[in-house]
């Protein structure tokens, strides 16, 4: 006789399972699909995670996730300007998709509506891992988004921008990019909005062989909104990823980063800013798995934390035994600018094969004195200069991307951010 | 120009007392020579005069202008005329060179209720600069000080020194690190900015760069102190026969 005791639910548990009884018969979907939604909803049943599960420890979402705001099909969100002029832009306006999209050749472009309902789209629904709560919320809910096919040996020359913008209310979005044999494409992922809304949003990524992308996520929501967003790469012989990670926005923020490396050859570099001012609470955490041979990685994390932000960068690496020649290394730096701030920082190395190069740094660091007497006694007064060394340390990262129309963009980005919070 | 009145300083922290009671006049016009042995308190008293936070002025004053210096901020003397060539420049990954100069040189015009500088004339003006002390224009587009050779950095002060137009340069050794052709060149460009509003003060270890800058002035800095004073024979004077004569005059 097994007694259960189930323990008490949290508001923001009860909303979700109320709104999922409410919404089911508006999401689209085949059996599967609905099947796998039930999963989902079953697993959120059971809690959300709390800091007794590891890879949730410096977030506690039980805790943290005080409320949920109710959907609101009505809210209007605004497309804005992609941040690479001339960039193909593909909009989610409050969790729908756009019917009227632009034509890119060697790209064909779906609405993840079409894909969920017809059910080609369940198998990317599963869950990773145990603790997947981020899959979970978004397998429940998720309704619309693109998938995005770049064929074999397409070379874009301008970026292809898709665009998350919430206007309140709940959005919960999906992102599928398949990028062909030979093919070479710039993404750019925007996830921003005006309201004080929960958004959950999904990413996933599949490198063919030789494939060759440099994705960007740009995430600036409000910092009344909470963000759940996960990206997941598997990437394939001789492919390469180079992802980058600007969070410069967002009450609540868990950016996940799943990456896999399936062929021999692939190569996978983050760079990662995190903008941290207010109350802000924003996890970065990264599980890369080096599954065969002959692969390399490098992840340079660079925080800037004001106020009484928080911050965490989990850097899980796990080296599998079969592969030899791994090369990986990651680093965490954190420049902090005030008492009441805070950034904590977790790599965690799982090395099974023993013929690899691994290594991990963090610091955390003021603003050196030196170099803040040298741009004064040029005539820059303090506060500019303080300013030139904090964007000094991250435009570091962005200027490593060594594409002039993206590092701008970039940069403009980072401005934007000084000019609200410097 | 510059007027030391009995200053005393110290290193803000352990105390320890660097600067005891110099004295020191500079007129308009003049070129000052601060000569000394290694410890002597001659760099310390060029940061003391930028205005670094790690030395603390206990008793004395500095006037520039007629006017005490000691409550301004580093920026705040910068903008009022006050020039360091660093003898170690910083490195600072990330700032670009070019963006540096821009922000120095609108950030002092502003300072002066002057319009910031069109680009156009603000890469003439760095373009002339750079010729005139050898310096190719790529150098400028790294960041700032990164990776330039000890002879590169030196330059590049000189650089700032001409585009940012100073009254008062203190330009701390210089030389060192030198080769002859690059000592010449970095001369030749402290020597073009000798004019009768201007006053310079050159903090050295040897007589070298005084045999291209003839100083009107050279003092002689032991222990904290101006110990001695004279015109530019005294300069050759030490060459000759080292410190321990006028340190054991002054004793």
């Amino acid at each position: 006789m097994n007694i259960h005791t189930t323990p008490q639910r949290t508001p923001a548990e009860t909303a979700l399972i109320d709104a999922f009884s409410d919404r089911l018969s508006l999401l689209p979907g085949d059996g599967t699909v609905m099947l796998k939604r039930d999963d989902a909803i079953e697993a959120i049943k059971s809690g959300l995670p709390t800091r007794r599960i590891e890879s949730w420890h410096y977030t506690d979402l039980r805790r943290l996730l005080a409320s949920v705001p109710d959907f609101d099909p009505a809210a209007a969100a605004k497309a804005i300007a992609p941040i690479v002029e001339g960039s193909a832009v593909l909009p989610v306006l409050n969790g729908v998709s756009s019917t009227k999209l632009p034509t890119v050749d060697g790209v064909a472009v779906q609405r993840l509506s079409e894909k969920l309902t017809d059910g080609s789209a369940a198998p990317g629904l599963d869950p990773y891992g145990t603790d997947d709560a981020i899959g979970a919320l978004n397998t429940a809910f998720v309704a619309d988004g693109y998938f995005v096919d770049i064929s074999d040996g397409t070379e874009l020359d301008k970026p292809i921008e898709l665009q998350n913008l919430q206007a309140g209310g709940q959005t919960h979005v999906r992102l599928g990019v398949r990028v062909g044999a030979g093919a070479k494409a710039v993404i750019v992922e925007r996830q921003a909005g005006e309201g004080a809304a929960l958004v959950s949003s999904v990413s996933q990524l599949l490198l063919g062989e030789g494939a060759d992308v440099t994705w960007l996520i740009v995430q600036e929501q409000p910092d009344t909104a909470t963000h759940l967003a996960q990206f997941k790469a598997h990437l394939g012989k001789n492919a390469k990823l180079t992802l980058f990670v600007m969070n410069a926005g967002g009450k609540l923020v868990r950016q996940e980063i799943v990456v896999k490396t399936t062929g021999e050859g692939a190569d996978f570099t983050l760079r990662g800013i995190n903008l941290l001012a207010g109350d802000t609470h924003t996890d970065v955490t990264m599980v890369l798995d080096h599954a065969v041979p002959h692969t390399a990685s490098t992840e340079v994390i660079r925080n800037v934390v004001t106020g009484k932000a928080r911050g965490i960068f989990q850097g899980r690496i796990n080296v599998h035994q079969y592969a030899q020649k791994t090369n990986a290394k990651m680093a965490c730096n954190t420049l902090l600018l005030s008492d009441d701030g805070e950034f904590s920082t977790k790599p965690e190395l799982e090395i099974f094969a023993d013929d690899v190069v691994c290594g991990h740094g963090a610091t955390v660091t003021e603003i050196d004195h030196s170099h803040l007497f040298y741009l004064m006694a040029r005539g820059i007064d303090e506060k500019t200069a303080r300013g030139l060394l904090v964007k000094a340390f991250v435009a570091e990262v962005i200027e490593e991307l060594d594409d002039e129309a993206i590092v701008e963009a970039l940069e403009a980005r980072l401005d934007g951010w000084f000019v609200a919070h410097g | 120009m510059l007027e030391i009145k009995n200053l005393h300083a110290r290193i803000v922290d352990d105390g320890t007392e660097i600067i005891r009671g110099l004295n020191l006049t500079v007129k308009a016009g003049e070129v000052a020579a601060i000569m000394g042995p290694n410890g002597s308190g001659k760099s310390t008293l060029s940061y003391i005069l930028a205005g670094r936070e790690d030395y603390e002025v206990t008793e004395g004053d500095i006037l520039y202008n007629g006017q005490s210096i000691l409550e301004m901020d580093p920026a705040e003397r910068a903008t009022s005329g006050i020039f360091l060539a660093f003898q170690y420049p910083m490195e600072i990954p990330g700032v670009a060179t070019m963006e540096f100069l821009k922000v120095a040189m609108n950030e002092q015009r502003k300072a002066r209720g002057e319009e910031p500088l069109k680009i156009p004339e603000f890469l003439k003006r760095v373009k002339d600069a750079a010729a005139s002390l050898n310096m190719d224009m790529a150098m400028l587009k790294r960041p700032l000080n990164v990776g330039f050779s000890g002879g590169e950095k030196k330059r590049a002060e000189i650089l700032q020194m001409k585009l940012l137009e100073p009254n008062l340069c203190v330009l701390d050794e210089t030389d060192s690190g030198l080769d002859i052709d690059a000592l010449k060149i970095v001369s030749d460009g402290v020597n073009a900015l000798r004019s009768p509003d201007r006053a310079i003060v050159i903090i050295t270890h040897y007589q070298r760069l005084l045999q291209h800058i003839e100083p009107d002035t050279v003092h002689v800095l032991y222990r904290g102190q101006v110990i001695k004073s004279g015109d530019k024979s005294l300069a050759l004077d030490l060459e000759a026969n080292g410190y321990a004569g006028v340190i054991g005059q002054a004793a």
